[in-house]
């Protein structure tokens, strides 16, 4: 095979399984100097662990890895670092009481003593090289997500990488830091890095990348120049087959309010104003859609809706069938006690929807268990209940006895909103339910969340990705430092609209 | 001079690489096991034991002693006899008993290690009512007040840190091992003072059990053994059937999501330590009640502690904790058999349990990881 000059790295059929499961398969492909790669795939393609190859995380079974034209062999992230390779996870690894610039030089071999000073100049040099400030004095814990990003970014420029490997780094991040993250990256590619984008957002790898490499059940199916791609040629290959990427807006008649909230204030815990004096209706029938910056106070109003957070000042009524039930300060069983059938999907699907070390019966019974006669439980009735939304939502797993943990991201949350669906709610919340799920999962979540809809069950939805929520919802509010700064109607709202509101002052 | 510092940087690159050549493919290099096969992890498991018999088996030739020999006695020491048959059998209950307990705390993450000191408050407990009050009832009843008596002293033992962590937040390991030194601080202050027995001559002793404070004895062991193979079968519904049980597992497994479920946390941490403690204190009764008779500073014999690795290497099963307790105490019983037949000093006998667990507890290694050659990667790809 001829290496071009510019190849910084090149894989030749890399193989990678893991017990039974074959992760890679044959996988060849070559990265350049300077240019953006984006490597596409769905959930469980074998993105991510094609890439730990290369970061000497994992070692191939078989294949040969090839830097500078010579074949290397990486077996452990310090060989992967001599290379001039740096990965930025999707899950940061960083120290969270130390600072920037102590956690950019941890585990580099230096003198005995830090020259604080130096160091703090060298990190300023190179974010303003590429065009972003880092305070080399910040403690991380002080630090929101997308500086944590930028943290891990010029920690592995500073130990002088070539090739930059960033793992959906966008997941976490609002549309504006994104953007942000995007101008940086272009900068290092005129500066001759090679960089490789893992992600399956497509919009992304149109705006950002000159390559697309598409991986599809561990073998590359599709290697082209981005600029001969567009959103439909990359979900098929993808997805293997043709998708339908519109989704449906079945709005039926609006039913009347069934939750109204008023002056909402919760505090967090730093005595701040995490919620303050939050107003709206919630009618029957409708998708009332939540945009925001994270961490605008979109956690606190879901849990305080459902009896999770505690409540500084106002109140939170439920009406159904003209009657009028207080929610205010009631804890989750109290509510269930009084007959309000709320249903919550959170943000974190394993660490608070769903118990990750159990099985599904087990997870299905989280919230009916305790409405058992008797002291024994009875799996019968969620195992059922597992069988049919495996068959009805189509959710791979080995069996209904298998570790949810097993399943892959849209699996699980298939779990969770079947599991909340099933119990017939009559308000349905859910926090960002397809962050970090693959295009076809995701539209199978939007399409249960219209059919709930449909049903005439208020929905709540908080999004982060403001077309879906304008295709989606019938309003949209929006929330700016635990404030509204505006309810719009999602069928003539713009997205430059909602992004002046998000960033309100 | 734009040139000059693309070639000096390329230069870098391939002196990298040139360093990076000396690399070479890793030796060896630990894959993780999707699943393992029943037949091998028994193998696995048996060559672990083989494996601790032959190192085991190297330290007794050290000491002049042909390890054949040795190992011999030592099953037979231990299972030989129908009378050294009850004697492993005795010592198998507490640990047995012990071991379910912490597994209750274990199992909810609940670092409880203070079963030592819930032993010993039930054991006090019951002694209280086995020393002064055993002239006011008959045997059955005293018997079942001095079990209740026990039951409540180390349910309350028990709940004490969970109390504490439920309301502040405090750390349930330290908090549990501090509870042990005070509750041993105790009962030697009985022994030395209030509860002396004046008849010994001086000796910090506690006077012997009436008998009607003293267990039935069934097959030659005393009452204990039905005792603990009932709470065997308690545990394991209660951990497994009961809605109480699965409380437990969602609390172990992430606190956040039982809070979500509407599981009160802090009631799930006092009820689930309060059966931890008792059944601690159930074995503080069956120890001072089947077999001393009377109570000392040494009531446990460390069972507290030697209980967690039975739970650990049980996995919190309660049914494999029969055989892993049998199992210690036929190590332990085994050992002392040793110690007297050829004078092997006590600290070698230790060590030679120790390594035997060593292999048990590493094997698990195996297990989870296979561990690939190089050129070997024929294996792997099939």
């Amino acid at each position: 095979m001829e290496i071009g000059t510019d190849s910084v790295i090149k894989l030749h059929n890399i193989s990678k399984s893991f017990g039974t499961v074959q992760a890679n398969k044959d996988v060849s492909f070559e990265l350049n100097k300077g240019e953006i790669l984006a490597l596409l795939g769905e959930n469980g393609s074998g993105k991510t662990t094609l890439m730990n190859m290369l970061s000497g995380i994992y070692y191939p079974d078989s294949g040969a890895i090839y830097a500078g034209g010579t074949e290397v062999i990486i077996r452990s992230p310090k060989d992967s670092f001599d290379l001039g390779i740096g990965m930025i996870h999707q899950h940061f690894k960083l120290v969270d009481v130390l600072t920037a610039a102590e956690n950019i030089i941890l585990g580099l071999k230096g003198s005995a003593f830090i020259n604080r000073k130096r160091l703090a100049k060298e990190i300023r040099e190179i974010s303003e090289k590429y065009g972003f400030s880092l305070d080399p004095n910040k403690k991380i814990y002080d630090m929101s997500v997308s500086e944590k990003q930028k943290v891990e970014i010029v920690k592995v420029l500073y130990r002088g990488a070539d090739v930059l490997i960033l793992d959906e780094p966008t997941a976490v991040l609002t549309p504006q830091e994104a953007d942000i993250l995007f101008d940086m990256l272009r900068k290092m590619k005129e500066d001759g890095k090679a960089i490789i984008i893992i992600t399956h957002k497509l919009n992304e790898v149109l705006s950002l990348s000159d390559r697309v490499c598409i991986l599809r059940k561990g073998e590359l199916v599709g290697e082209l120049q981005t600029k001969d791609a567009t959103i439909q040629s990359l979900t098929e290959g993808m997805v293997g087959r043709a998708v339908n990427l519109e989704i449906m807006r079945d709005s039926g008649a609006l039913g009347d309010e069934r939750i109204n909230v008023s002056d909402l204030t919760c505090l967090n815990e730093d005595g701040l104003k995490a919620l303050d004096a939050v107003s709206f209706g919630l009618r029957a029938g409708e998708i009332l859609g939540v945009a925001g910056i994270a961490g605008s106070g979109q956690k606190e109003l879901c849990e305080s809706l459902t009896g999770l957070y505690p409540i500084e000042s106002g109140s939170i009524k439920f009406i159904e069938d003209g009657h009028t039930s207080e929610l205010t300060g009631f804890s989750p069983t109290e509510i269930a006690k009084k007959g309000v059938h709320l249903a919550f999907v959170p943000e974190d699907r394993l660490g608070m929807g769903l118990v990750a070390g159990l099985d599904m019966v087990e997870n299905i019974m989280l919230k009916s268990y305790h409405n058992d006669r008797g002291f024994l439980i009875d799996r019968k009735k969620p195992k059922e209940t597992a069988e049919k939304l495996i068959k009805s939502l189509e959710i791979v797993t080995p069996g209904v006895s298998t570790p949810v943990r097993r399943l892959s991201g849209g699996n699980v949350q298939k779990v969770l909103l079947g599991r909340e669906i099933d119990s017939k709610p009559s308000v349905l919340i859910v926090a960002y339910p397809v962050r970090g799920l693959d295009i076809n999962s995701s539209y199978t979540i939007y399409n249960l969340l219209n059919d709930e809809r449909k049903e005439g069950v208020a929905v709540l939805f908080v999004g982060e990705d403001l077309d879906v929520l304008l295709e989606l919802c019938d309003r949209i509010m929006v929330l700016c430092s635990g404030r509204i700064s505006g309810i719009v109607d999602a069928k003539t709202a713009t997205k430059e609209e909602l992004g002046l509101l998000m960033t309100e002052q | 001079m734009e040139d000059e510092k693309v070639t000096e940087k390329e230069n870098v690159t391939i002196a990298g690489h040139d360093e990076y050549k000396e690399h070479h493919e890793p030796l060896v290099r630990m894959v993780k096991r999707d699943t393992v096969s029943r037949e091998r992890a028994i193998a696995v498991r048996a060559a672990a034991i083989v494996s601790a018999l032959v190192v085991g088996g190297i330290l007794i030739l050290f000491m002049g002693h042909n390890p054949i020999f040795v190992y011999g006695d030592m099953v037979n020491g231990s299972l030989g006899s129908a009378l050294v048959l009850r004697e492993t059998a005795r010592m198998a209950i507490p640990l047995l008993i012990t071991g379910m307990g912490i597994a209750l705390a274990f199992k909810m993450r609940f670092w409880n290690i203070g079963a030592e000191g819930q032993i010993i408050a039930g054991a006090t407990a019951a002694s209280y009512f086995a020393l002064f009050h055993h002239q006011n009832m008959p045997s059955p009843v005293l018997l079942m007040v001095m079990f209740a008596a026990a039951v409540v002293a180390g349910g309350i033992w028990g709940m004490i840190p969970a109390v504490f962590k439920a309301k502040w937040n405090t750390n349930e390991t330290l908090f549990t091992l501090m509870l042990n030194y005070i509750a041993l601080e105790g009962i030697r202050y009985l022994q030395y003072g209030p509860w002396r027995d004046p008849g010994m001559m001086g000796f910090p002793v506690i006077s012997m059990f009436n008998i009607s404070a003293r267990l039935p004895r069934v097959f030659g062991v005393h009452v204990g053994w039905i005792i603990a193979l009932v709470l065997v079968a308690l545990v394991y519904i209660y951990m497994k059937k009961s809605k109480q049980g699965y409380e437990i597992t969602v609390v172990g497994e992430s606190i956040q999501t039982a809070r979500y479920a509407g599981i009160n946390v802090k009631l799930v941490f006092l009820r689930t330590m309060f059966i931890s403690g008792a059944i601690a204190g159930i074995t503080g009764f069956v120890t001072v009640a089947g077999a001393n008779f009377t109570i000392s500073e040494g009531v446990t014999g460390g069972v507290g502690f030697t209980a967690i690795t039975v739970a650990w290497l049980a996995k919190l099963n309660p049914a494999a904790m029969i055989a892993i307790s049998v199992f210690l105490a036929i190590l332990q019983k085994g050992s002392g058999t040793i110690q007297t037949i050829y004078n092997i000093p006590e600290s070698a006998a230790q060590l030679l349990i120790g390594l035997i667990l060593f292999f048990m507890l590493g094997c698990e290694f195996f297990l989870n990881f296979k561990l690939v050659f190089k050129n070997s990667k024929k294996e792997v790809t099939e």
